[in-house]
């Protein structure tokens, strides 16, 4: 077997916690799907059969009793159960499926809207025997307002800094501004190696990984690593270029000693590679003396995307952002067949209606998702939002730019811009709600008439 | 009227056009269930030039079978002689579309399909794969490593101090040469010559510099002008046809008809797994036709032939392969001895004996 697929499903949500604290992220709706669908399909349409699910025993449980959480995957899931409040890194979460993973692994984030093709990621990961490869993304401009955001905000998010050689695929430098005190610091063995080095900020990490065997081992022996991101990339990043990984170290120690077993074959083998690689006239570079990848053994690789979809759904913005073009992905007619539409409603061409939805006379939808076994009565607007499952929403609503959760029920006449209401919270009939307001902290109070 | 659709020369519209744009791995599964991994890996560094030269080709396939043929299990009612064989043909032909077989990859093939057919039926599977690790082994061995020894060991005779030596692009073997001359205390100084648009003599150069040999570098367009320094021209060869023909890096013929003319020998390094059976007496009927995008350069950020597909009387031929007839080559040097260029019919004839 090539490669096995790992999904971490288990991360909290800890940025866009209006959504989260009644939902579980992996089980939000993007599209009237639950957004662990997006890269458990991603991973089937590639030729994925199986796929270990690391996620929390609430999701499992809502996966197996909600009916409204439907996975449609054929894949076969392995679903592996770890406390809420264990509070585990992705590196932590690896380190303890290690005695399941017999191969490299493919590690995806629940949170992955793509439409990469895989296979350059992958191509990269097998003709260069790489230990790591990962994807990364041109980050676009997020052009919706956001509920509860006055104007634009600036992301107060800290930039990475990411090095690549000059064929843009060969990783050599990865440092986030948190970590870098002045300026960024590159060592003069790696300016020696690679004297022309690309540093590109505003790119997204997809957090979609291929990590060699002997990886996922080494983290077993090395429990201060706790996430993947933000601790285990920068090392191997940073190892590539350390003086003790030209001869067989740290990482290889434990590939060499898993080797012990059928060592004949296996010393004969790396003789043939070596010679292979002696005798075929290539060089990854060229202008110095040095054989191909400078003799390390330790290679580091990215694919950049310069166009396509790929987004993380860990904030509210990329989480409204990922609703609008979600259906894009899949071929699902945008009105769902179950769903009741009366014949005198507007639907734009760019909306989703889900199951079991009842949409009454004189109703205009544009530009919005409208979840699973939501009511809308007549003479309702809803502009540019998302309305989540078993919503109720009476006659005469004017809703805009606005985000609804699951169970919530919107009063008649009431008008809602720029808001994000929580779950099951009601707005009363008449309210008009604006978008200062994030309209969940209110109404755990019994709500009343709400101006600016 | 060399031209039948835009971009496609008439003469050559037998041959498949091999493009880099549409790599055959966007059609396979992640992870390669249908094609075993090490193949897929193979085809990919075959196609992206990672693993190139004949040596190294031929190395890692059989490397790459002995890994396919470790992970091989017999399925019940069958043979692994026979299930074996056919297990291997989906795999050589993906190969051969990441790219074209080379004559050392045809030889090396036959030779382990004729092994695994040679299994005797009451060997266990473990003896089976045990014997069949250690006959690639010893076919490498043989015939590479060894072989390369031999050929070293021969050629230094020819090289005498004070030697000036021509070699074109990177032949492992002429490097090898080069480099055991050497060490053996040969005092002789070496001509590279390249050309576009691979420029493997760039790699050649690296290599023979950093062992400390004295190095001059030419593009081929200077040949003529560099010869009359030479003594001696060494030529590395992708395979020996039957006709004596050498099938080698295009530009080598061109290098051996100069040559030619001004009276330099021609010695044509070429391991004995090389000879194949084929007979060809131009480098039209049969060859490799590679990217002809590679041929565009960019100078100061300005790329000429961009839009090179949109004029209509245009196209780009990128050859790989050329044949040198046998009286531009003085000598073939090969495991089994120094013979001339018309002895490879009875080379492969006495080989044919052999087994």
């Amino acid at each position: 077997m090539e490669l096995q697929a790992v999904l971490m499903a288990a991360g909290g949500g800890s940025r866009m916690m209006d959504l989260t604290y009644n939902t579980p992220k992996p089980l939000l709706p993007v599209g009237n799907k639950p957004l662990i669908w997006y890269p458990l399909n991603l991973l089937e349409r590639v030729g994925f059969e199986e796929v270990i699910v690391i996620t929390t025993k609430e999701v499992q449980k809502m996966i197996s009793t909600d009916p409204k959480v439907k996975l449609d995957v054929k894949m076969k899931l392995d679903l592996v159960c770890i406390q809420e409040d264990a509070d585990m890194g992705t590196a932590d979460a690896l380190r303890h499926i290690q005695q399941k993973v017999k191969t490299d692994v493919l590690v995806v984030s629940c949170d992955l809207i793509t439409d990469a093709a895989l296979h350059e990621v992958v191509d990269l990961f097998r003709a260069h025997n790489a230990t790591l490869s990962m994807l990364m993304s041109k980050a676009h401009e997020f052009t919706e307002t956001v509920p509860g955001q006055k104007g634009k905000k600036k992301t107060g998010e800290q930039r990475d800094f990411v090095g690549v050689d000059g064929t843009g695929k060969r990783l050599l430098f990865m440092a986030n501004e948190a970590d870098l005190d002045e300026g960024v610091v590159i060592r003069k063995s790696i300016m020696r190696k690679h004297p022309r080095m690309h540093i590109k900020t505003g790119l997204v990490d997809a957090h979609l990984y291929c990590l060699k065997k002997s990886v996922v081992d080494f983290l077993a022996d090395n429990k201060s690593i706790s996430s993947i991101r933000g601790e285990l990339v920068p090392y191997l990043v940073r190892k590539q270029f350390s003086k003790s990984t030209n001869s067989p170290k740290v990482i290889d120690e434990t590939h060499q000693n898993l080797k012990k077993n059928d060592s004949n074959i296996s010393s004969r083998d790396e003789e043939l590679l070596h010679l292979t690689q002696e005798r075929s006239c290539w060089n990854d570079h060229r202008g110095d003396m040095s054989d191909a990848y400078h003799g390390g053994r330790l290679r580091c690789y990215v694919h950049i995307m310069d166009e396509g979809i790929c987004y993380r759904v860990n904030t509210l913005a990329a989480y409204i952002e990922a609703n609008r073009l979600a259906p894009k992905l899949f071929d699902e007619p945008a009105v769902h067949p179950s769903a009741v539409v009366s014949e005198r409603c507007l639907i734009g061409a760019d909306s989703i209606i889900g199951a079991s939805c009842q949409i009454s006379d004189k109703t205009s939808i544009k530009r919005s998702t409208i979840g699973v076994s939501t009511t809308v009565r007549e003479k309702v607007k809803v502009t540019n939002s998302i309305i989540m499952h078993g919503v109720t929403i009476e006659e005469g609503c004017n809703i805009q730019g606005s985000v609804i959760c699951s169970n919530a029920v919107i009063g008649r006449g009431a008008d809602i811009k720029y808001c994000l209401v929580g779950s099951a919270q009601r707005i009363e009939p008449d309210a008009e709600v604006n978008i200062t307001y994030h309209y969940k902290s209110i109404t755990y109070n019994n709500c009343h008439k709400v101006s600016k | 009227e060399t031209q039948t659709k835009c971009g496609t020369i008439s003469l050559f519209s037998h041959l498949h056009q091999y493009s880099r744009k549409a790599p055959l791995t966007q059609q396979l599964s992640i992870p390669s269930t249908v094609i075993h991994p090490s193949i897929v890996r193979l085809g990919l560094q075959y196609s992206q030039g990672i693993v190139v030269g004949s040596n190294a080709r031929s190395v890692a396939l059989l490397h790459a079978f002995k890994q396919v043929i470790r992970d091989y299990t017999t399925p019940p009612n069958e043979e692994l002689a026979r299930d074996l064989v056919n297990k291997l043909k989906p795999y050589i032909s993906f190969l051969n579309q990441c790219r074209p077989l080379s004559a050392s990859m045809g030889n090396a093939i036959k030779y382990i399909k004729k092994e695994i057919s040679n299994i005797p039926s009451q060997f266990k599977e473990e003896e089976a794969k045990t014997k069949l690790q250690k006959c690639i082994d010893c076919y490498i061995n043989e015939n590479v490593v060894l072989a390369a020894k031999a050929i070293s060991k021969y050629a230094i005779k020819k090289i005498s101090d004070g030697d000036v030596i021509l070699v074109y692009g990177c032949s492992s073997l002429v490097n090898h040469i080069l480099c055991e001359a050497y060490d053996k205390s040969r005092k002789f100084r070496v001509i590279v010559v390249d050309s576009r648009p691979r420029l493997e003599g760039r790699e050649a150069l690296r290599r023979l510099v950093q062992r400390g040999i004295s190095c001059t570098y030419v593009l081929i367009s200077a040949l003529s002008y560099i010869l009359p320094e030479v003594s001696k021209v060494f030529l590395g060869a992708h395979a020996l046809l039957a006709n004596g023909y050498v099938m080698s890096r295009v530009g080598t013929s061109q290098i051996a008809l100069v040559a030619r003319t001004f009276n330099v020998p021609v010695l044509v390094c070429c391991e004995t797994y090389k000879f194949c059976e084929r007979v060809q007496t131009d480098s039209f009927v049969s060859n490799e036709l590679d990217d002809p995008d590679d041929l565009m350069v960019t100078r100061k950020g300005k790329t000429q032939l961009e839009n090179w597909h949109d004029v209509s009387s245009l196209g780009l031929l990128n050859l790989v392969y050329d044949v040198t007839p046998p009286d531009f080559v003085d000598l073939v040097i090969t495991d089994l001895g120094m013979i001339p260029c018309t002895s490879v019919p009875v080379v492969l004839r006495v080989k044919n004996l052999e087994q």
